[in-house]
């Protein structure tokens, strides 16, 4: 399916949602699926850009992308528009950035069926408002994607995780720029990356043992925490596990989101008012996960 | 008008409030070729002083510019229509730091380099480093959403700026994102970095504080021809490194650079590469020979790696002065901004000098070529007759080369009024539109900043060049 396609099948009166894999909660039940195409278009490697439809397999993505000694800043698993729509990082945010950094590019299809081009195919661009941010996260509530660009890194020469018990607040201060440093209120583990001296040299001043990688991440609930705030954690240690310098903690039980402010609500729902008037697109989802109950 | 200034001067005293002639005339410009003209002009201190102004100014329906240090180059600070002037450069006190958020709150008036200053004891700094670092400001980096030599591998404003606390066009203040990673949520903050001061008015905002890097080593690479230095550049990226900084310079910025600093910048040469390479020691050390290997194999005439931190130092303040020293050649100066894909950059340099040749005028290059982002600068001298238009013309040649290449039209100076319409060159009407949908759910009203950005048909307020020799 190609992007005329694709706007061809969102255009409609009905209600209507997007569908990758399933990874992140599948489709809007009662409104029509529609799928987004799923080709890697184009691979820029001295550009580090790449060019591919938004139902992408990430994974199938970041395969294309190691042929060629690069990769994305997006977590695996599931599409690549799914990952941008949900707007979560993976466990290397630390090092990599979050995934809003990543996207260049976004043609998606509006509520009327029009195809949009959002941001730029450079690495570097301030042409307009920044509508690849408004994106990235917004659950597709604003439109779907369709196509997108990507800037893409280079993979490191050399990965190595290490864990132990260690005051991961002192390691994250100490080392320079790790992938990742993961604490349960127990055990810390370290990624680092780079070239191989280096990363023997940090690993040395963890202190740490070598491991095959990170722990399993608890999936029933993410909280979104500022870095200091990770020192004294309301969850019981080994329940949890915080992404310390980042502020993510992921716990078994489900985590309230702090509620917005009453003129942050209000940007939202003009927002949604104004690119998807008759709301149609992804029914009943909002980006403000504390206005919903259910999902 | 008036009414609306005894309504500020209550606000904010009388000596904060200023509607004089020559306030007047210096408030109606920014740093850009680019002349307005503002009804008042005033220099809040705080928040709250800052949503009174707004306030006033809606209540009297009077559009509203916020405006930093006026070191823009596109107009995006340009008042027009008698717009009221919302100075923050009273504003410009680092408020607090984190070193565990590595996180610092500043107002938006902060210098760019005083906030870098303030906290270089704690080994940090805001990658951020836009030529004009003296003098710009936090604020106008938001606004612009700005970029700088350094940016190649640490990102632009955008990926600093974690929380904004605005006033939004209708006078409500909030926090836009926030210290914590992921806030719940549209990233709305991400949506305001760049807007131009369209979607409202930043009072505080919460930066990323970078540490700095452990190694660094910078290399001067020299060339006997722009190809080979632009040709170096597309190969270093192509080899899977992102440097800290790759810069390029041609041969009459070199010379006027070398003249005006004393760097040790080679004065035959057609072109020169810095390239800044950071990070851990070996990692550094091994990027640093691979791009000396690739700069002799494209034809470097010589490598010199910088032996110690004076002579960094100096190579960097002889890039970031290269338009202090342009004043030496020509009396008056356009600058340029566009981004082109990396493999385009020989195509694209060769056009430049060959829109310049037809024009008649002296171009000269120096511009972040890691990037891609090009920043052709036409210099010349205004009382010449004719030359303006000339200028013009080889100035919008140079955006449609840069576009027909597969480019953007700004990377780093926004698109204020210089280039609201060229817009129609890389967005559809339906892009557009949604860009304005963005732009309405902010600011239905249209009183922040209007005029900008979006290209409006005929109407385009009382914008007017400035008269011959009047440009900076």
């Amino acid at each position: 399916m190609d992007l005329t396609a694709f706007a061809e099948a969102v255009r409609g009166d009905d209600a209507v949602t997007v569908t990758g894999l399933g990874t992140r909660g599948g489709p809007v039940p009662g409104a029509r699926d529609v799928v987004a195409p799923a080709a890697i278009e184009e691979v820029a490697p001295a550009e580090m850009t790449v060019r591919c439809g938004a139902g992408t397999p990430v994974d199938e993505l970041q395969a294309a992308l190691a042929d060629v000694g690069q990769m994305v800043a997006l977590p695996s698993g599931g599409t690549v528009g799914g990952a941008l729509a949900v707007g979560r990082s993976g466990v290397g945010r630390l090092g990599h950035g979050p995934v809003r950094d990543t996207l260049l590019q976004l043609r998606y299809v509006a509520t009327d069926g029009a195809v949009v081009t959002a941001g730029g195919p450079t690495v570097k661009n301030v042409t307009g408002f920044d509508l690849c941010r408004l994106f990235v996260g917004s659950l597709g509530t604003l439109g779907f994607a369709g196509e997108v660009i990507l800037r893409t890194r280079p993979l490191p020469a050399c990965t190595r995780w290490v864990a132990g018990p260690a005051d991961p607040f002192a390691l994250v201060r100490r080392l320079h720029r790790p992938t990742a440093v993961l604490w349960d209120g127990v055990t810390t583990w370290v990624c680092l990356e780079g070239h191989p001296a280096d990363v023997e040299a940090e690993a040395a001043v963890t202190g740490l043992s070598e491991v095959d990688g990170p722990p399993p991440l608890p999936t029933g609930g993410r909280a979104s925490r500022p870095p200091s705030s990770l020192r004294s954690l309301p969850w019981t240690p080994g329940t949890f596990v915080a992404q310390v310098g980042v502020g993510v903690v992921h716990t078994h039980e489900p985590v309230e989101p702090e509620a917005p402010s009453a003129e942050v609500v209000e940007l939202h729902r003009r927002l949604k008012a104004s690119f998807d008037p008759a709301g149609r697109l992804n029914p009943g989802i909002s980006p403000l996960r504390s206005a919903l109950s259910s999902r | 008008m008036e009414a609306l200034l005894r309504e500020l001067r209550e606000a904010l005293g009388p000596d904060r409030v200023r509607a004089g002639h020559v306030e007047l005339g210096l408030y109606g410009r920014d740093a850009s070729n680019i002349a307005g003209r503002a009804g008042a002009v005033c220099l809040p201190t705080c928040t709250e002083e800052v949503q009174a102004c707004v306030r006033a100014a809606r209540r009297h329906g009077v559009p509203f510019v916020a405006r930093g240090s006026g070191t823009g180059l596109a107009g995006g600070a340009v008042p027009l229509d008698g717009a009221l002037v919302i100075a923050t450069t009273k504003m410009d006190r680092l408020l607090s730091v984190d070193v565990d958020d590595r996180v610092a709150w500043v107002q938006p008036g902060m210098l760019n380099l005083d906030l870098s200053r303030q906290v270089a004891h704690l080994g940090l700094h805001f990658a951020p480093d836009p030529s004009s670092q003296q003098s710009c400001s936090i604020g106008g980096n938001v606004a612009n959403n700005s970029g700088g030599p350094h940016c190649l591998a640490y990102g632009v404003t955008s990926a600093h700026v974690l929380a904004v606390e605005v006033v939004l066009p209708d006078g409500e203040v909030t926090v836009l994102g926030g210290i914590d990673p992921e806030p719940d949520g549209l990233d709305l903050r991400g949506a305001f970095v760049g807007s131009e001061g369209m979607l409202g008015i930043a009072t505080k905002v919460a930066v990323r504080l970078t540490p700095n890097p452990p190694a660094v080593q910078t290399v001067l690479l020299d060339f006997a021809d722009v190809d080979a230095g632009a040709a170096t550049v597309s190969a270093i990226i192509a080899a899977g490194m992102v440097p800290a900084a790759i810069e390029m310079m041609d041969a009459l910025i070199t010379r006027a650079v070398e003249e005006f600093v004393h760097a040790g910048f080679p004065i035959d040469a057609a072109a020169v590469l810095i390239v800044e390479v950071d990070g851990l020691p070996d990692g550094v050390a091994a990027q640093t020979e691979r791009v000396r290997q690739i700069g002799l194999a494209h034809g470097a005439r010589s490598v010199r790696i910088a032996t110690d931190p004076a002579e960094r130092a100096a190579i960097w303040k002889g890039r970031k002065s290269a338009f202090g020293a342009i004043a030496r050649i020509k009396p008056n100066y356009y600058l340029h901004d566009t981004v082109v894909p990396r493999s385009a950059l020989v195509a694209v340099l060769r056009e430049v000098y060959e829109i310049a040749r037809r024009h008649d005028l002296i171009v000269m290059n120096v511009f972040h070529a890691g990037d891609g982002n090009l920043h052709p600068l036409l210099v010349f001298d205004a009382r010449e007759p004719g030359v303006l238009e000339r200028v013009h013309a080889a100035g919008e040649e140079i955006v449609r080369v840069s576009v027909a290449a597969g480019g953007v039209l700004s990377g780093e100076h926004g698109i204020g009024l210089e280039k609201r319409d060229y817009m129609p060159l890389v967005f559809s009407p339906d892009d557009l539109d949604h860009q304005r949908r963005l732009r309405d759910a902010f600011d239905p009203d249209h009183l922040a900043n209007p005029h900008k950005v979006l290209p409006e048909g005929s109407r385009c307020g009382d914008l007017q060049h400035v008269p011959a020799g009047a440009w900076i």
